[in-house]
């Protein structure tokens, strides 16, 4: 009865599908609306700077390609929807031989790496700080030592990582400024290598986890004291059980459904300020590739990231769609 | 401000200190953040008449001064003077003049952003929750999918291509995506509101569906309104400042996040230059402070369970 | 009077031993305001004998729930209690640490809720909700031995074993309170308190519920403490009735007597305003409790109401007496100068 039934699976399917097919089309749509196709402008500068330019001749006939530049709007609407469909990236315009698929799946893992290993240390950190706070057990000089684990709570990730690189990687000198792992290295399962990858992945998880756990801790405080009202509490008290228990299994079991809910909602907003978190740290991501397409106004480049960061956020939501009716038996029924 | 007390007084917690004149709007929170948020409103309305904002403009002060109080023998930096007391940057700008300028734009983009963000929320919140049915559906699965694209990600295509964008244009490209979150709390609240005892009274003594919105839902939602416009402002001011820290924004003007991308081209942070970008850092740090205790203190307003456990 | 229900009333054996099981003395709980505290339970005594169920009956917010909660000292903030014994086998609960505390409810005392809609975990099997009120008491159990228990616990309240796996919402509004009864039952408690089990349900589950209760309190022998306003359901399940009213316990008497001679004015009132299919007449209960409870009259708590008032009634609080054998009722009309 409970659980994924299809009605559920199918309508949050839908929802991705939606998602991504938005995210594409306003992408596509919102540059060409402004006065001038941007596009077109920079075809005809690289025409006349045709002569300047290594290459510049499959550049402009791949633009013209991807764009479908002589058709009428709906026509290039419709190639780009393809090309992005069949994950089709075409050629990088700024370092031209490269495919724009491969520079991405390059830069994939990093991202992947530090945006999960962030958003799932400041969601446990957050919630767990914030249980104790709205908890009334819980000993008055911790409850009053909590908040100030959220002073940095609202500040961009991306302006924390900037005070973060600037105080231990220039004054203290404890950890690395940039990059993922040390120069001279052999990626790969190795002790140096492992250990580089961490000293300097402490940083922009940092920044990232510090200034966005406090969110968690104030959802789940309210969540945390909301319930307190419930029948079911007074209850489990009056069953006489052990104060832990009735924390846990009671308290916060049922605020944590919301905030997973909450979660999912907040992925798009996590992805997008941890591509500024790779810039500030030169971080080999796909933040800091975008980086580079924005310096070298390669639009392939662009377009193809900000898409699969589009695809990878809503996979993510799907996911923890898909595992909320497992974690809370009512949900298929409410929705 | 005398809207809404009879649902926010009702139930409370505290036992000690409560009197008639206790008002839910006297909430520290809200309080401390509304005058961080003034003070740095008044620096940018008084200060161009004590600082001559001109020296904002590129080349018009000497280059690399650190803040007048700081002796460094940094290579490249000069000597303190009281003439540039925050320092100036390696462009010649005054980083007084820089702030008193930028930091007002930085909150006209969030406000501006939010506050059309808010307005399309409104009306898509209420039609949802009051008209159900297919519109509901239709609604609440745009915002559903619209508030999971990484928004900021998006901007930064648009203003790759658009490259130069005004502070206003700016902010209705960042209220595509403001409104979402308003919608959502306007559906869900007018969903439960509707269902209560005084709207269905209202309702059965022959309101229109017009007047039941504003007399009766409206003011009972302001708290909560409230609380998501200013979050909304945060977010807005967020995604501009990311945008202008990656050299995407308003060029020609020095915004806070310009300052900021000048600063990291620069490598200001490892020519220990930390005036040239905390500066902004700081005056960002506490709009984004304030604008989040008027957040939570709206939050607490609205929802007096929360101020039971004092945080 | 009407006595609606005296053929069903006379066919009751006399319940219980002289054995109490539990002693209510001067009881008061006080709700702080920002105007004062309101006086929700103000110098109750009473007492329940072993293998009885004495209802405890009087309108809204006249403090029969407040006083329930008092006994198990589940009193919410800003509620507190201010004064007076709870004894439990000679123990006074009012001053039990709070290890204490824990191990004397639902061993000693358990509650069947008022909202069984709401009180059930949303998120935990029924299974687990009433196996962890046993194994917090009585330690780990072999998996198999309590199963069977709660099965048997289950089966004792005619809930099928399949509700066993399930969730709450799964179960119908009269399932869940008689979940709630099982889980009340579990280990075979002194005292159960029912708060208002019926109230939330329609008129046939109401039917069900009761005579399931009725069921477990003549298998078991459990004492038991029915709150409500459903005089009907009073009449079907209780030895004695006790009459609240503002915080004051106004008429404690045998559910016979009690219906077919109400002494306490505010009785007579009540019972006069239940509806009979036979008559028809005007209903006389329609005010509320009309004075201030921050700030009680002197005197009689229901002068103000009251239809037989006196100079006396005005400026003496009248106690609760015994005025005949097992009736006992707090009203100057019938204390023998």
């Amino acid at each position: 009865m409970a659980g994924l039934t299809p009605q559920y699976v199918l309508r949050r399917l839908g929802m991705f599908l939606l998602t991504i097919w938005l995210g594409a089309t306003i992408i596509f749509i919102i540059p060409r609306l402004a006065p001038g196709d941007p596009v077109a402008a920079m075809v005809s500068r690289l025409t006349a700077q045709a002569g300047y330019i290594e290459n510049s001749a499959e550049i402009i006939a791949a633009w013209r390609e991807r764009f479908g530049l002589d058709g009428p709007l709906w026509v290039q609407y419709l190639a780009y929807m393809r090309n992005m469909l069949t994950l089709d990236m075409g050629y990088s315009l700024s370092s031209f031989p490269s495919r724009v698929d491969e520079m991405i799946f390059s830069a994939l893992p990093w991202t992947v790496g530090l945006l999960s290993v962030s958003t799932i240390l400041s969601f446990l950190a957050g919630n767990a700080i914030g249980a104790l706070m709205g908890w009334p057990r819980v000993p008055r000089w911790i409850r009053a030592l909590l908040p100030t684990s959220l002073t940095f709570t609202s500040i961009p990730f991306f302006m924390l990582g900037i005070l973060l690189v600037y105080l231990f990687a220039y004054e203290l000198r404890w950890l690395p400024p940039t990059g993922a792992y040390g120069r001279g290295l052999t990626p790969g399962w190795n002790w140096p290598f492992i250990k580089s990858v961490i000293e300097h992945g402490i940083l922009p998880v940092l920044s990232i986890v510090v200034t966005s756990m406090g969110f968690w801790a104030l959802g789940m405080r309210g969540m945390i004291i909301t319930n307190q009202g419930e029948d079911y509490m007074i209850l489990a008290e009056a069953k006489g059980l052990r104060p832990s228990r009735i924390f846990l299994r009671y308290g916060v079991r049922n605020s944590i459904l919301p905030q997973v809910t909450a979660l999912a909602l907040s992925l798009g907003g996590i992805a997008g300020g941890s591509t500024l978190v790779e810039y500030i740290f030169a971080y080999p991501g796909m933040g800091y590739l975008l980086y580079q397409g924005i310096v070298n106004t390669d639009y392939t480049l662009i377009q193809g990231i900000v898409f699969m960061l589009i695809l990878g956020t809503a996979t993510a939501v799907l996911i923890l769609d898909l595992l909320l009716p497992v974690l809370d038996p009512r949900i298929s029924y409410e929705r | 401000m005398s809207v809404s007390t009879e649902t926010v007084t009702a139930p409370a917690v505290r036992t000690a200190g409560l009197n008639r004149w206790d008002s839910p709007w006297l909430n520290t929170k809200f309080l401390v953040g509304l005058s961080m948020l003034l003070a740095v409103v008044l620096i940018g309305v008084v200060g161009p008449f004590f600082w001559d904002t001109t020296l904002a403009r590129v080349a018009s002060s000497p280059l690399n001064l650190p803040p007048a109080w700081v002796e460094t023998d940094l290579p490249g930096i000069g000597k303190p003077t009281w003439e540039h007391p925050l320092g100036t940057e390696s462009n010649g700008r005054d980083m007084l003049a820089v702030l008193i300028v930028g930091t007002p734009r930085s909150l006209r983009v969030g406000l501006i952003a939010a506050g059309v963000g808010m307005l399309v929320g409104v009306i898509l919140g209420f039609s949802a929750g009051f008209m159900g049915g297919w519109v509901d559906n239709v609604i609440r699965t745009l915002s559903d999918s619209v508030i999971t694209i990484p928004s900021l990600a998006v901007l930064i295509v648009i203003s790759a291509y658009v490259r130069t964008v005004s502070v206003e244009n700016m902010a209705l490209l960042l209220a595509i995506f403001a409104w979402p979150g308003p919608t959502r709390l306007l559906r869900s609240q007018v969903l439960s509101m509707r269902e209560r005892g005084y709207v269905q009274m209202a309702r059965l003594s022959g309101a229109s569906t017009f007047a039941i919105m504003f007399k009766e839902i409206l003011p009972n939602l302001l708290p909560y309104l409230a609380s998501s416009f200013t979050g909304n402002v945060s977010a807005a001011i967020l995604a501009a400042t990311g945008l202008e820290a990656l050299g995407l924004g308003p060029t020609r003007i020095p915004t806070l996040g310009m300052t900021i991308f000048y600063a990291l081209r620069a490598a200001a942070i490892l020519r220990g230059m930390w005036w040239w970008w905390g500066f902004p850092i700081a005056a960002l740090i506490i709009i984004f402070t304030s604008l989040f205790l008027i957040t939570i203190g709206l939050d607490e307003i609205a929802n007096p369970r929360l101020r039971g456990v004092k945080a | 009077m009407s006595v609606n229900f005296a053929h069903e009333i006379d066919e009751r054996r006399p319940a219980g031993t002289d054995q109490v099981v539990l002693q209510v003395e001067g009881l008061k709980v006080y709700y702080a305001t920002p105007t004062g505290d309101v006086r929700a339970v103000d110098d109750v005594t009473f007492q329940i004998r072993e293998g009885e169920i004495v209802g405890l009956v009087g309108e809204s917010g006249c403090g029969k729930t407040t006083t329930a909660m008092a006994i198990l000292r589940l009193v919410q903030s800003p509620g507190r209690i201010v004064d007076g014994r709870i004894l439990v086998d000679d123990v006074d609960i009012a001053r039990l640490n709070e290890r204490e505390l824990r191990q004397i409810r639902w061993t000693k005392i358990s509650l069947i809720p008022q909202g069984a809609m709401n009180s059930l975990n949303p998120v935990m099997r029924i299974k687990d909700q009433i196996g962890d009120a046993i194994e917090t008491h009585e330690g780990r159990q072999p998996r198999q031995a309590l199963k069977e228990r709660i099965l048997s616990l289950l089966s004792t309240v005619g809930l099928p074993s399949r509700v066993y796996k399930m969730y709450p919402h799964e179960l119908s509004g009269g399932m869940k309170q008689r979940v709630c009864i099982a889980m009340a039952i579990a280990l075979n408690p002194t005292l159960v308190i029912a708060d208002e089990p019926t109230s939330a349900l329609d008129v046939v589950v109401q039917r069900v519920v009761g005579e399931t209760l009725l069921d477990v309190k003549n298998r078991l022998g459990v004492s038991m403490i029915l709150i409500g306003h459903d005089m009907g359901l009073m009449a079907q399940l209780v030895d004695r009735i006790a009459v609240m009213y503002a915080g004051h316990l106004v008429e404690l008497a045998d559910v016979y007597s009690l219906f077919r001679e109400p002494l306490h004015p505010y009785t007579q009132l009540l019972i006069d305003s239940i509806p009979s299919i036979k008559e028809r007449k005007p209903l006389k209960l329609t005010e509320g409790i009309t004075h201030d409870l921050r700030n009680p009259p002197p005197g009689c708590i229901f002068q103000l109401r009251c239809p037989h008032v006196t100079d006396k009634c005005r400026t003496v609080v009248p106690p609760l007496l015994e005025v005949a054998p097992s009736r006992e009722v707090a009203c100057h009309l019938y204390y023998d100068a």
